[in-house]
């Protein structure tokens, strides 16, 4: 019975080889003696030792996870006030796709709607407007996040910590958040890797003395290439894969608790 | 039962709650791509930023044949890119739909995972393979199909597969995920009764995956369309794309109206296509 699929598993071995063909050649270049990013000559770690002295490299790096936590915690923040607050004024349609339309908005609209406005108000392209950037679509994200979870929980739960004395911020912490701690945690995990990868508007909103990885990636690729950035792909691989599998078991415990 | 959410108390607490981030919301993401919008009437000042005469201009302007060959080419590129990935996507989602519960999971994630790696380095990546001194080349000519290389980057087809590349697991996601919900039982049903593997796919798994097939396209469509790294770094500044406009009109002519104004083209053709979108999927829901 299972010859009518034979076509369609040879297209699903081909797309499986089509994913991954691209990102093997990155790890195993990463392992080039060749100072030559694209060209294969013998197996060495060179490159490996000395991206960690690349000062461009490692202080973008340090640039990215700052504002990729900052952006995190803001989101987290301005995230779920927003979903609390639709959900206990019954928000309609309206006001839920107001708050989740900028992860749909395309990127290059937003990124230059923004770049405009930083540029009326006249403040100047930073790191600040970075993470300001970042925060409304990662915003966007922990909302359709959190929504999703906040309506299926009992509101009885919280009515009754508040009838039996409880002040508004312990039912919050010890009520509202906790049962809600597995969308935290997905919209956490979301915001961050977004916006560790996030191109498009960060290099329309940042400004020219403070690039992030991202930026220093760009301009690596388009002005000569160095062999590190195959070093720095596969590491980036390495830490997304973590991150995703890490993710995938919180998710699992949290959902279990 | 009492209706506590309706209650008005329940409403201002709600807007308390919520005003904060609305506000931050509104003024970093309404107002900003609704003034993009309306800047595309503005004029350039001289020195960069926008002046008044409010008018059409830069529509006229648009109309250049010159800008309306960059967006065609873009509509053609961005639907080469959806329905290449429809493509190779249907077939990989309808084989991982049929597999067992475990399978399905492994091979989702597998398809998930290079999507959550950096989009530059997945980028980069085809520089790597369609170089003239790249794996595929090497390969070709190790087995002596070819003498010389073949030019393949700097091509619309390697933007094609680039995109391709980048937003395939866009496509997959949203068919498997309206095929899995498809009773196996109905495609058996159809086999039973002697209805060949063609007609089955074609009157069963393919109606039943219409949502998920459109939601993917759109999913493929949009930001193929709005790109300008990839043309850029796979198509070597020879193919020009609807963002490389407005990236370039932003960035190096300085003229944010006329940027705008494309943004806005882009915006516009992305509202028609969800419209079109919905509107299908809402017909095809009725007829199934």
């Amino acid at each position: 019975m299972h010859k009518r699929f034979n076509l369609s598993a040879v297209v699903a071995v081909f797309v499986i080889i089509f994913l991954y063909l691209p990102i093997t050649a990155v790890v195993g270049l990463s392992f080039n003696q060749s100072s030559n990013s694209l060209i294969w000559k013998g197996f060495s770690l060179d490159w490996y030792k000395t991206i960690w002295s690349n000062e461009p490299i490692m202080s973008s790096f340090q640039r990215t996870i700052f504002v990729a936590v900052v952006t995190t915690v803001l989101s987290l923040i301005i995230g779920t006030t927003i979903s609390i607050g639709l959900n206990k004024m019954k928000a309609g349609g309206f006001l839920r796709t107001f708050s989740t339309a900028p992860a749909i908005v395309p990127d290059l609209v937003l990124a230059i709607g923004l770049l405009t406005t930083f540029s009326v108000i006249s403040m100047s392209l930073s790191l600040t407007t970075v993470i300001i950037s970042h925060t409304v679509f990662c915003t966007a994200f922990v909302v359709a996040v959190v929504l999703a979870r906040i309506g299926l929980i009992d509101p009885s739960i919280e009515e009754a910590s508040t009838d039996l004395g409880a002040s508004a911020m312990k039912t919050l912490f010890k009520i509202t958040i906790p049962q809600l701690m597995p969308s935290l945690i997905a919209g956490a995990v979301l915001s961050f890797t977004l916006s560790m990868d996030e191109f498009v508007i960060a290099f329309f909103t940042n400004g020219p003395e403070t690039p992030t990885l991202p930026m220093v990636i760009y301009s690596m690729i388009r002005f000569g290439v160095t062999p590190e950035i195959n070093v720095l792909g596969t590491l980036l691989l390495v830490i997304s894969f973590v991150g995703v599998i890490l993710a995938q078991r919180i998710g699992k415990v949290a959902d279990s608790i | 039962m009492v209706k506590s959410g309706g209650s008005k108390t329940s409403r201002h607490l709600g807007w308390a709650w919520a005003s904060p981030g609305l506000i931050f919301l509104t003024l970093f993401a309404a107002i900003p791509v609704l003034s993009m919008l309306f800047m595309s009437v503005l004029t350039a000042g001289r020195f960069g930023g926008v002046t008044t005469p409010i008018n059409f201009d830069n529509f006229s302007r648009a109309t250049d044949p010159i800008f309306v060959k960059v967006i065609i080419n873009s509509l053609l590129i961005a639907s080469a890119t959806a329905i290449l990935s429809l493509l190779i996507g249907f077939p990989t989602a309808l084989f991982i739909s049929r597999l067992s519960r475990k399978w399905q999971v492994i091979l989702i994630v597998a398809i998930i995972l290079p999507y959550w790696t950096n989009f530059l380095v997945r980028t980069y990546a085809w520089l790597v393979l369609l170089n003239n001194e790249g794996i595929i080349n090497k390969f070709l000519r190790n087995i002596g199909l070819i003498d010389k290389p073949i030019e393949m980057l700097y091509t619309p087809a390697a933007v094609i597969v680039g995109m391709t590349y980048l937003y395939l697991p866009l496509m997959i996601l949203p068919i498997y995920a309206a095929l899995e919900k498809v009773d196996k039982n109905l495609t058996e049903a159809a086999f039973d009764l002697g209805s060949s593997a063609w007609k089955s796919l074609r009157t069963i798994s393919i109606p039943l995956a219409m949502p998920g097939i459109l939601i993917g396209f759109i999913f493929v469509f949009v930001p193929s369309l709005g790109n300008f790294v990839v043309p850029e770094l796979l198509g070597g500044g020879k193919t020009v794309m609807i963002g490389n406009l407005v990236r370039d009109q932003f960035l190096k002519a300085r003229d944010w109206p006329f940027g705008a104004t494309f943004a806005l083209i882009l915006a516009l053709i992305l509202v028609v296509l969800i419209s079109i979108q919905s509107y299908v999927s809402k017909r095809v829901n009725v007829n199934a």
